[in-house]
């Protein structure tokens, strides 16, 4: 029986090939147990980020004091915001995560919750001056520990096309009264243009108007955390957004949507309250209208006030799991306070410095390419941030922000109250912490 | 006689010794994984004080609490009636349409069917993601073309992506990527019937119609059953159109299928334990459904074509 040998020897070969398969992973898994605890020699360092350009800032550092102080960072790409959050939990538990990683300021209390990052308050301290005052204390949660360094911010501000201001005879608001005001006066004279839109895909929005409003979402009293997503300003900030949807004065339909890109890029929509970032965001959602576009301060509650709030921004942070924490802190300390590594952070990341003497330094002098019409970009940009409202996270903010998108979405559809949207939003995220065990104080 | 001995103790082992690579190889990496997350269903996190700092957070026993949160959630039973329309929609209409292209591809008269069958099944090779992303476009009013032309004909623009016809658009999406699939599936068994059935119902004086409806259709059965079979599970699993969807308007939740519930409490809320739960019912549920049909339609097999209709 030719056939039947030949079987059994195919059935034998793969049999042979799956224990050594299964070994080769039993070996590999052994192997890579190695990295080791001495301090002393060369150490090299891992590093999660998805900010672009970023492996040339760190060349930099490998190049010059990396050099010298024999440690090695090496780049590993990821993605952005939340997945990085979830993959950095996930790598924890397994005790592997890398030794630095980027983490937005509003993920920082779950991660401090979670014990994957570590106080190198011992070792960045000193850089403390550095930063303005409100976001060194989104690092430190308001304890004598740091949990990061600051990397990039984003003040809010209103963004318009000049041009179409004038045309449509409309002028730049400075209150949110006036802002209404203007959406209307554009809305009688130009039905089928909006000033902007009210996105409910992005929480970040909402949150820094809320946070420019003086809201406060978390706080802490003794052992018990307060959540006041519903305050008196975060109720304001909705019912005002709420207003504007309900009666057709600004468009509903969702940011960052093909839609979206062509209102901007054909005039459809003239207007976006953003962040310092929007030159980029612009740069590909709307090219045809390059050197159209002007900055101004974010509208105002009133008039006597001067207050924006902040809309993404990044930190540097040291795992809990690093075996060479204080070369990571020195690391994130130089990258994010010397010359040169913000020079090369702006030119290559193209992001906007948390640290304020580089803010106004010589890669900021010049307006971004998109502006080039604002030749003062930047040092009114520089202005607006110092007017940074202080921002007050909590260890579910990921929570929030996905209630966000659900009952905001639902509310902007069915036009309903956003009021009782943000009661949704408040429930969950208090019904949230209390399942994990928090004490939440009412 | 020792000989002989040795032979029947080497062929009593052997079957054992050949089982033994696919049952280490299902233990590591089905049973574990999946025990596992039965296992993490059962826990939930715990946390002391504020929570902040090591040693805050600790994994404890839930007992059956994720199970009875997960069924009592709104949400979720939500999320499996929208799936259930959706279902309600995609299954008959791909499957009829795969039914009808078939029999037309089989009948004498057809021309260029290599060229139709590709074209026909070229849609399943394009991946789901990049196919709901092509169709959200087209689905949007301000940059899909065929707005343009409702525009310039001056015809009503129904809004795709909100209420009834949300679930018309979703499941156009499916249908337009899996017809060719089961299409694929039910011509093969049609190719395969004898055609000396098809003489002798020519000589009995059956029309074309006669034979597709009275002897292609019952001899395919089994081929229709497999693909109803596989057409409920990727219903139950539907995860990708709506995902693609979702920020493009507000009427797409971030839980609106039950698979997408299970991602966003993992990965948005970060409670794996929950999520594990839920998985587990739906794992369930789909087990449940899909065996259970294909019980019903195997004993229906069985007493249709119990004794002659098997040959």
């Amino acid at each position: 029986m030719p056939i039947t040998k030949r079987r059994r020897l195919v059935f034998r070969t793969a049999a042979t090939c799956v224990a050594a398969a299964l070994g080769a992973t039993a070996l590999a898994a052994c192997g890579s147990e190695d990295a080791g605890e001495d301090s002393s020699g060369p150490v090299s360092l891992t590093y999660w980020t998805w900010t672009p350009g970023m492996d040339k800032v760190v060349d930099l550092w490998n190049k010059g004091p990396g050099k010298k102080d024999q440690i090695t960072v090496t780049v590993k790409k990821q993605a952005s915001g939340d997945t990085l959050v979830t993959k950095i939990l996930t790598a924890h538990k397994a005790g592997k995560a890398p030794d630095l990683v980027q983490a937005e300021y509003q993920a920082l209390p779950t991660l401090v919750s979670n014990d994957a990052v570590a106080d190198i308050a011992d070792e960045v301290g000193d850089a403390k001056g550095k930063f303005a005052e409100g976001v060194w204390q989104q690092t430190t949660l308001g304890t004598d520990s740091v949990y990061a360094v600051p990397q990039d911010i984003g003040p809010m501000m209103f963004y318009y096309r000049q041009d179409l201001f004038k045309k449509y005879g409309l002028t730049v608001p400075s209150t949110w009264e006036q802002f209404a005001e203007t959406a209307r006066a554009l809305k009688k004279k130009s039905p089928d243009t909006d000033l902007t839109t009210f996105s409910a895909n992005d929480s970040g929005l909402f949150a820094g108007l809320a946070q420019q409003a003086g809201a406060k979402w978390w706080t802490t009293s003794g052992d018990k955390w307060k959540v006041g997503i519903d305050d008196d300003a975060s109720q304001k900030v909705a019912k005002f957004w709420g207003d504007l949807v309900k009666e057709g004065a600004i468009d509903d339909q969702p940011m960052y949507t093909p839609a979206w890109n062509k209102a901007l890029n054909t005039g459809k929509q003239i207007a976006w309250v953003s962040a310092v970032w929007a030159p980029g965001t612009l740069t590909t959602a709307a090219p045809d209208t390059k050197g159209k576009w002007a900055m101004a301060p974010l509208p105002q509650w009133s008039q006597s006030e001067n207050v924006t709030g902040s809309w993404g921004g990044s930190s540097t942070a040291v795992t809990t799991d690093s075996k060479n924490k204080a070369a990571a802190a020195k690391f994130a300390a130089w990258l994010n306070t010397d010359g040169a590594a913000l020079q090369a952070l702006a030119k290559e990341s193209g992001i906007y410095p948390a640290a304020t003497n580089a803010q106004t330094s010589g890669a900021f002098a010049t307006p971004p390419d998109y502006f080039s019409n604002q030749s003062d970009f930047y040092t009114k940009a520089a202005e607006i941030a110092k007017t940074t409202a202080p921002s007050a996270w909590g260890p579910n903010v990921n929570v929030a922000y996905t209630t966000f998108k659900d009952a905001f979405g639902k509310a902007t559809k069915d036009k309903s109250d956003f009021v009782a949207a943000l009661q949704t939003m408040q429930d969950d995220t208090v019904a949230d912490l209390e399942k994990q065990g928090f004490e939440v104080s009412e | 006689m020792t000989s002989t001995s040795r032979k029947a103790y080497g062929v009593k082992g052997a079957p054992y010794a050949f089982l033994l690579p696919a049952t280490l190889l299902f233990l590591l990496f089905f049973a574990l994984p999946i025990g596992y997350a039965v296992w993490l269903s059962f826990h939930k996190v715990k946390v002391s004080g504020l929570g902040l700092g090591s040693g805050a957070r600790k994994e404890v026993w839930a007992g059956l609490e994720n199970y009875t949160d997960a069924l009592t959630d709104s949400e979720l039973v939500g999320g499996a009636l929208r799936v259930l329309g959706y279902g309600c929609i995609v299954v008959p209409v791909m499957l009829g349409l795969a039914l009808l292209f078939a029999l037309m591809l089989d009948s004498d008269k057809v021309r260029l069917a290599p060229f139709t069958r590709l074209a026909i099944f070229l849609p399943y090779a394009i991946p789901g993601v990049v196919a709901a992303l092509l169709w959200g476009f087209l689905y949007l009013p301000d940059v899909s073309p065929f707005y343009y032309v409702l525009e310039k004909f001056g015809l009503p623009q129904p809004d795709l992506l909100d209420g009834g016809p949300l679930y018309l658009a979703l499941s156009n999406i499916a249908v337009w990527g899996g017809t060719g699939f089961n299409m694929i599936v039910i011509y093969t068994s049609l190719q395969a019937i004898p055609a000396e059935v098809y003489e002798a119902a020519k000589l009995d004086g059956a029309t074309p119609l006669q034979i597709a409806l009275r002897i292609k259709i019952p001899m395919v059965a089994p081929s229709l059953v497999l693909t109803f079979f596989f057409s409920i599970i990727a219903t139950l699993q539907v995860f990708n159109e709506p995902t693609t969807l979702k920020p493009l308007t507000n009427s797409v939740s971030t839980t609106w299928s039950p698979l997408m519930k299970v991602y966003q409490d993992a990965f948005g809320k970060g409670d794996i334990y929950a999520a594990a739960a839920q998985a587990t019912i739906i794992a369930l549920a789909t087990l449940l459904l899909s065996f259970g049909f294909l019980r019903a339609a195997n004993r229906r097999n069985k007493r249709d074509f119990g004794h002659g209709g098997a040959r």
